[in-house]
């Protein structure tokens, strides 16, 4: 197999462990921006998707916004921004984030309107508020479903990320669109188990965050 | 930003712009007509044989997960730098999101239904082809769109890997000859692709289930067996 051979060389040179272009270095840069486009699109999209799924309005708005953020080119997006304001953080971030808002958003608003109604009614019976209604009764039947959501903005944000390199960003992207350009193939392939590696941590991250945070007795009832 | 130059695509292209969006659609849209094909059979296996459906769909989440352009230039070194290398991966991404679709569609069918074709003496094969798969259709329709307008938006990548992204490769020549009304045209062109795509199953839909009634058929995107269910996350990972 051609392709372990090159992911053996780049793995096992020293020269790729140090300095501004080293592992450590370019892993903590993907991470750092996949985060950072991840909270503020959570910012954006989780407020607006439980309180548009409370009160069960805009679902035709929301699944407007749904297709036009997969209509819209990812690559195309963040080469026009790019284009329009000049090489740094911030024309990278906007398409990130405009990118994960989305799917966060309408998969929140789904989550909360599939709780089963009875549950919510008992707790409107109750005489809880319709703040508690929401975070205390709805948000935790919902949470399988809006992580679900998240983990998909969170995919994306990284397989995005990676793509940013063509437009100057740092992280785990570099090596691949360097190593095309110098015709260094084993960086390309050292790079992209790099980003397929980090894709499948945040699969396990999101996993994990489910077991931790669903209630037992939602899991056993889904 | 000369926007009087919006269709003067440049001649290293090889193409005019509606050259460019034949090219753009043939790249797009084969990938998901080959995960059709792949995906029909493969779900049939699953809805016969229960045991294989989790360990399907935690592979397809899995392939799914891994991005793009980590996946075309490991293919790189097998199929080159050519088409073929950006519709591969596009092929399996969309089968991660047919098989699912196909699968809750199939399932989707009610057992009486079933049970009165089989009584009509319909067998397996016409049974499946006839009751099961039509029955099925909102379903498919819904996988197929969203498989669609991702394959349509992820083209655009391949012209990371020499120039493969048909209406991406606009995306290049805007920077190199600083021309940004290009990367306007590749953004605007592609995403208009999608939408327009996406009508047009809309319409098949319609075309193919003249029995749903128009209300439901109109205003939900969504047929009622397929609920956004944990199961089915691939159908919301499709956008990137």
């Amino acid at each position: 197999m051609n392709v372990i051979n090159f992911i053996n060389a780049f793995f096992s040179d020293g020269a790729h462990w140090h300095g501004y272009d080293g592992i450590p270095t370019r892993l903590w840069e993907h991470v750092q921006y996949s985060l950072e486009a991840l909270a503020i699109a959570a910012a954006i999209g989780l407020p607006i998707g439980l309180i548009t799924g409370h009160y069960g309005r805009g679902g035709n708005v929301l699944s407007l916004v749904a297709t036009a953020g997969r209509a819209l080119p990812t690559f195309g997006l963040l080469v026009v921004t790019t284009l329009a304001l000049g090489f740094g953080m911030l024309p990278v971030m906007i398409p990130l984030v405009v990118l994960a808002v989305p799917p966060i958003l309408v998969t929140t608003y789904e989550a909360m309107r599939s709780v089963d109604p009875p549950p919510v009614d008992a707790a409107r019976g109750m005489g809880m508020r319709e703040s508690d209604i929401l975070l205390r009764v709805e948000l935790p039947v919902a949470l399988p479903l809006i992580l679900g959501g998240m983990r998909s903005a969170a995919i994306q944000i990284v397989s995005t990320a990676t793509i940013a390199a063509y437009v100057s960003l740092g992280g785990l992207g570099r090596y691949i669109v360097d190593g095309l350009y110098q015709h260094d193939y084993e960086k390309v392939v050292g790079g992209a188990t790099l980003v397929a590696g980090m894709a499948l941590a945040t699969l396990a991250v999101f996993w994990a965050a489910t077991k931790l945070t669903v209630s037992p007795g939602v899991r056993r009832s889904s | 930003m000369n926007w009087n130059r919006f269709f003067d695509i440049p001649s290293d292209l090889q193409h005019d712009w509606l050259g460019l969006i034949g090219l753009h659609l043939r790249e797009a849209l084969l990938p998901v007509l080959g995960g059709l094909l792949l995906a029909l059979p493969l779900a049939q296996l699953c809805v016969r044989l229960r045991w294989l459906y989790p360990p399907v769909l935690w592979l397809t989440t899995v392939l799914y997960a891994i991005p793009s352009l980590a996946f075309f230039v490991v293919l790189i070194d097998y199929t080159g730098q050519t088409e073929l290398t950006v519709m591969i991966p596009l092929t399996v991404y969309s089968l991660v999101v047919l098989v699912p679709a196909i699968v809750d569609g199939v399932r989707s069918v009610p057992q009486e239904t079933l049970a009165a074709a089989t009584a009509m003496g319909f067998g397996p094969v016409r049974r499946y082809v006839q009751v099961q798969l039509p029955i099925a259709v909102p379903a498919i329709i819904a996988g197929l769109r969203v498989a669609t307008v991702s394959s349509i938006s992820l083209v655009s990548v391949g012209m990371l890997i020499g120039n493969q992204g048909a209406l991406g490769n606009l995306l290049h020549d805007a920077q190199i000859y600083n021309r940004p009304e290009l990367a306007w045209n590749s953004v605007i062109t592609s995403a208009a692709l999608a939408v327009l795509a996406d009508a047009a199953l809309v319409g098949v839909r319609i075309l193919l289930t003249p029995w749903m009634p128009s209300a439901t058929r109109g205003a939900k995107s969504r047929p009622a067996g397929v609920r956004p269910e944990p199961a089915v996350p691939a159908l919301e990972d499709a956008a990137r």
